[in-house]
């Protein structure tokens, strides 16, 4: 019934094991065909036959949220922000990573557990000094507001990620990099880079995700409903026209495609980055 | 030697440690130094006096109805968690390594919610919940049944709780299944001869070996359970309705920016961040002493 269990084929148990995990299956798909079956149809349609496909296909809903809603300039906010706090996430945490597992200097135990430390605390504990700051600043409203504080709370997670590789690796490489007479940068550049490639897919994958997909930031620093990305815009439409079924279903359709895409494209390394990390560590 | 020379390390170092001071660290600091003022502006306004309250937030916290209920959502949730969260995905894991094919699919099914925002999980249970039309309801009227108000103050919590679980099972399945799999095939053909058969090779060889996975998975349920905050908020703001369905970091969000509360907010902040820490510290407590019982056996 368990594990590795060679005279399967058909048993009873077998039978009862995959009808539950194809029901499980059936829960992580279907609410998101039902959304996007639905973000085709008139409201009132939603409202009376929400599981059958559409009677003629209307492509209202999409028109209707371009046009309440500069949406586009939304998802180009939300690329300048999460794309930016990936790239910080990708390069200060290699750069990170490879200054805590390469060198040996008084106070590493330290930042060691300052790394750690910043996997735990939620964006509530920091959020509000972080606004008065950027207020002071004046750059509330500004990418920069959302991309900065994202970036630290993420980077956390990216450092941890990629000591855990660069410490698996063996230093032959670098090694004969320097007795050519390469620097630590060169060797970091020309060697180090190249070989993490892997795990620096794995943290771009989830910095962009984790920033795209947070919510709290975005609402507390962007005020100005040109400069809002996409998940607080879409929410913003929500509370106005939450009784608008048919928008609010094209309006969710919307915010998932993009990361449906990248998770279809490169699911390989968000998975195995995720377990290499968690199991290990 | 390679890696001798101090001054690139500060160079790969700083940036990054910089960023984190600011953005993370000192915030925290002030953060708590907020809580011990009265403040009801979020930007200081230049002139003004701050004046020192000391311990009156705390206290406040102890005296404040909506804080418990609150507070007592958030245990219930995080209860909740682990209880359906991690238990459904190790059982899925279980069944799932059971199969000789299929890995690869059911990872790939399962983990797919933990990549949509809950902004968007959140507004689509929306749709599900909604007393005209929504999905549930469809189905009831379907069935002959009379439509049923889903975020009722008696049935908010759980129908909030019920996306909030569902939405990450897929994670910690996709760390099981790895872990499950790294047990040794040895293990399994040896217990075999010796008639140890499927639950008792669960009870008995994959729980013992996954035992620092799943402190590891308890820590992360726990503390991620504390702080949700998109969910809640995209199907039911405000702890709609009368606060029942408040948890803390919602609760955190309206009083520090729709009530102005803000010395109020950063108090319960260092709650979250105590209650965070202790509930970790304490699950790594339970986790090493297991393992070193085992040792010593």
């Amino acid at each position: 019934m368990a594990v590795n269990n060679r005279r399967k084929r058909l048993s009873p148990g077998g039978m009862v094991i995959r009808t539950i995990l194809s029901l499980w299956a059936v829960t992580t798909i279907f609410p998101f065909l039902w959304v996007v079956n639905n973000s085709f149809k008139p409201s009132e349609e939603v409202i009376n036959t929400s599981f059958a496909l559409p009677k003629e296909l209307t492509l209202s809903n999409y028109t209707n949220a371009f046009k309440k809603q500069n949406l586009l300039k939304a998802y180009k906010n939300s690329l300048i922000i999460s794309g930016t706090v990936m790239i910080v996430c990708m390069l200060f945490g290699a750069m990170v990573a490879f200054g805590m597992t390469r060198y040996c200097f008084r106070g590493k135990a330290v930042i060691h557990s300052l790394l750690f430390a910043g996997l735990m605390f939620p964006v509530y504990a920091t959020i509000i000094p972080v606004f008065r700051n950027m207020a002071g600043l004046g750059l509330l409203n500004h990418p920069i507001s959302v991309i900065l504080p994202q970036a630290a709370g993420n980077l956390s997670f990216a450092a941890v990620v990629l000591m855990g590789f660069l410490k698996g690796l063996p230093l032959t490489f670098e090694e004969s990099a320097y007795l050519e007479g390469a620097g630590a940068v060169r060797i970091f550049t020309a060697i180090i880079l190249p070989l993490l490639r892997p795990s620096i897919a794995t943290v771009a994958v989830f910095s962009f995700l984790w920033s795209y997909n947070d919510l709290l930031t975005q609402l507390i620093m962007i005020r100005k409903h040109s400069s809002l990305p996409v998940s607080a815009l879409l929410l913003d439409i929500s509370s106005k026209y939450g009784t608008d079924f048919g928008l609010m279903a094209s309006c969710v359709t919307l915010i998932i495609i993009p990361v449906l895409i990248i998770y279809f494209i490169l699911q390989k390394y968000i998975i195995k980055g995720l377990t290499a990390g968690a199991v290990k560590g | 030697m390679l890696y001798k020379k101090k001054l690139p390390m500060f160079l790969f170092l700083l940036p990054g440690l910089v960023l984190m001071v600011l953005f993370l660290y000192l915030p925290f600091g002030e953060n708590i130094i907020d809580s011990l003022y009265e403040l009801q502006f979020l930007v200081k306004i230049p002139g003004q006096e701050l004046h020192f309250i000391g311990m009156a937030n705390y206290q406040k916290l102890l005296a404040d109805e909506h804080f418990r209920t609150a507070l007592f959502n958030t245990i219930k949730l995080m209860a909740f968690t682990v209880i359906f969260q991690l238990g459904i995905a190790l059982l899925l894991a279980i069944f799932v390594s059971s199969l000789k094919r299929g890995h690869n699919f059911f990872r790939t099914v399962y983990f797919f919610p933990i990549v949509i925002s809950s902004t968007a999980i959140g507004l689509l249970f929306k749709l599900f919940y909604n007393f005209n039309g929504g999905m549930l309801n469809q189905l009831l009227e379907m069935l002959g049944h009379e439509p049923v108000n889903w975020l009722s103050p008696e049935l908010a919590f759980t129908m909030i709780s019920i996306p909030v679980i569902w939405s990450y099972v897929g994670f910690y399945f996709v760390i099981f299944l790895t872990g499950i799999n790294e047990v040794p095939q040895e293990l399994y053909d040896a217990s075999k001869v010796d008639g140890c058969l499927g639950w008792q090779q669960v009870y008995y060889i994959i729980l013992p070996l996954m035992k620092n996975v799943i402190g590891t998975c308890l820590v992360l349920a726990v503390t991620g359970a504390l702080k949700v905050f998109d969910l809640p908020w995209a199907i039911a703001p405000k702890g709609a309705p009368q606060g029942k369905t408040h948890f803390l970091g919602t609760f955190l969000y309206e009083q520090t920016f729709t009530i102005g509360n803000v010395d109020y907010g950063s108090a319960i902040a260092f709650v979250i961040v105590l209650i965070g820490v202790l509930a970790a510290q304490t699950i790594n407590r339970i986790f090493t002493r297991l393992s070193k019982e085992e040792d010593s056996l």
